[in-house]
């Protein structure tokens, strides 16, 4: 089944009702999408599919048919979240980080801090209290603002 | 995943029309969309069902529309696409307060309108806006079409007048003449399902629409809370009348006795904001 994946345009065979978090992970051999309930509660397994965030445990893969879909993988370790992140303590035991990373990126540009709680509202740290979260997310705010990669969306048309 | 990927089976259909074809199958498949409930349970292995059909390629079946004064929202049109919409926006405020405390922007972003009817959960969040807003439920199957009320929609705890071949195509609210209200509460803001919801519509003329989830099998209007209030009682005494009007009961999520109180609380909170 073809789609596009972190920009580039992939052929990948899996079973039409797999969860798409599997197939990122298994047939893709992208670990960097976390699993953490499998129910939707906790958006560690945020992946952005057309650009809107969605639970990839909760996606049958049939329906990632020709959409784009970007992963933390994506970002290509250097986003300015990503840094954000490390050097605000963003991030403790990283299961969470991936997913807010990437709901992150759907925030308006110039979010004000009550956006980044209800933009990230959906997604569950147990470590860091979310302030040090917030405070990366706010540093890359007054540095420029927050922008979306290009590979969030179908870049050359449908892959053919 | 706790479900057997190889005993599973899908169909995505373009077209409503080939969509109901496959409806009429022997079992009927169960139709799927943005998977929010269906893919839990597929999940953690407690689907019975193994043969489903995919909605979501199918264009038509996600507009929003206004025809004839009726606001039309397709059954697969998602949260997001209902807080987006400036015809939701205009003509029913309360659905987009709904659809904003549903889950959080991944939820909202695949979770449509037509699997909260179709599911009939008596915590449906959108469902005592459809039931106070007089909103009509449209079913179709390969031999046309019907329309039931809202109300009439849900027979039981998730029980539905839906027959096995017919799928849930589109929502129709009338104009809702009136000041629109609506209320969830639950453990949290966001992620939380809740243990009472109550949507209201206040008129000047006339009686109040007030609808209520999680105190009765399914979602309820109040029709006596309701006449009530429409004849100028107090809210004190429309609070007695609401407390005979609910059955709450205690489970995983709040207690009756909880419920009883929050639920009298909302009916003052309706009446004196909507004032």
């Amino acid at each position: 089944m073809k789609f596009q994946l972190n920009g580039r345009a992939v052929d990948v065979e899996a079973a039409p009702m797999a969860r798409l978090l599997d197939v990122l992970r298994e047939e893709c051999g992208l670990t960097g999408t976390k699993e953490g309930c499998g129910e939707g509660e906790c958006g560690a397994c945020t992946v952005l599919m057309d650009g809107e965030p969605v639970c990839s445990c909760l996606v049958p893969f049939a329906q990632a048919r020709d959409t784009a879909v970007l992963t933390i993988e994506g970002l290509g370790g250097t986003h300015a979240l990503q840094e954000a992140f490390a050097l605000e303590g963003g991030a403790q035991c990283g299961i969470c980080t991936p997913g807010m990373i990437l709901a992150a990126l759907r925030l308006p540009a110039k979010a004000t801090r009550e956006q980044v709680r209800i933009g990230l509202a959906g997604n569950l740290c147990r470590c860091t209290g979310y302030e040090a979260i917030y405070r990366a997310i706010q540093k890359v705010v007054d540095d420029g603002g927050l922008t979306l990669p290009a590979a969030a969306r179908i870049i050359d048309g449908p892959p053919t | 995943m706790r479900t057997a990927l190889s005993g599973l089976s899908l169909h995505q259909p373009a077209t409503i029309a080939s969509a109901l074809k496959l409806m009429r199958g022997d079992p009927p498949p169960l139709p799927i969309a943005g998977c929010t409930d269906v893919f839990v349970q597929l999940n953690f292995g407690t689907l019975k069902e193994t043969q489903f059909i995919d909605l979501s390629r199918i264009g038509t079946l996600r507009r929003i529309v206004v025809h004839d004064a009726v606001l039309s929202i397709g059954a697969t049109a998602s949260y997001a696409e209902i807080m987006r919409s400036r015809l939701v926006r205009q003509r029913l405020p309360m659905l987009v307060a709904a659809a904003r405390e549903i889950g959080g922007p991944q939820i909202q972003a695949r979770g449509t309108i037509g699997g909260n009817v179709a599911n009939a959960s008596p915590a449906g969040d959108t469902l005592p806006v459809l039931a106070a807003a007089d909103a009509l439920v449209v079913l179709a199957s390969a031999d046309g079409e019907r329309r039931v009320p809202f109300t009439e929609f849900s027979t039981g705890y998730r029980m539905t007048v839906r027959r096995p071949e017919e799928l849930v195509v589109a929502i129709e609210v009338p104009i809702v003449d009136g000041q629109q209200w609506f209320r969830k509460v639950g453990t949290r803001a966001a992620q939380a399902i809740s243990k009472l919801v109550m949507a209201g519509v206040r008129r000047p003329a006339a009686a109040p629409s007030l609808a209520i989830g999680s105190v009765a099998p399914t979602v309820i209007r109040l029709p006596r809370t309701e006449a009530a209030l429409g004849s100028g009682a107090s809210v004190a005494a429309a609070q007695r009348i609401l407390a005979e009007e609910i059955q709450p009961i205690d489970d995983v999520r709040s207690t009756a006795e909880y419920r009883r109180r929050v639920a009298s609380n909302l009916l003052e909170r309706f009446w004196t904001e909507t004032a």
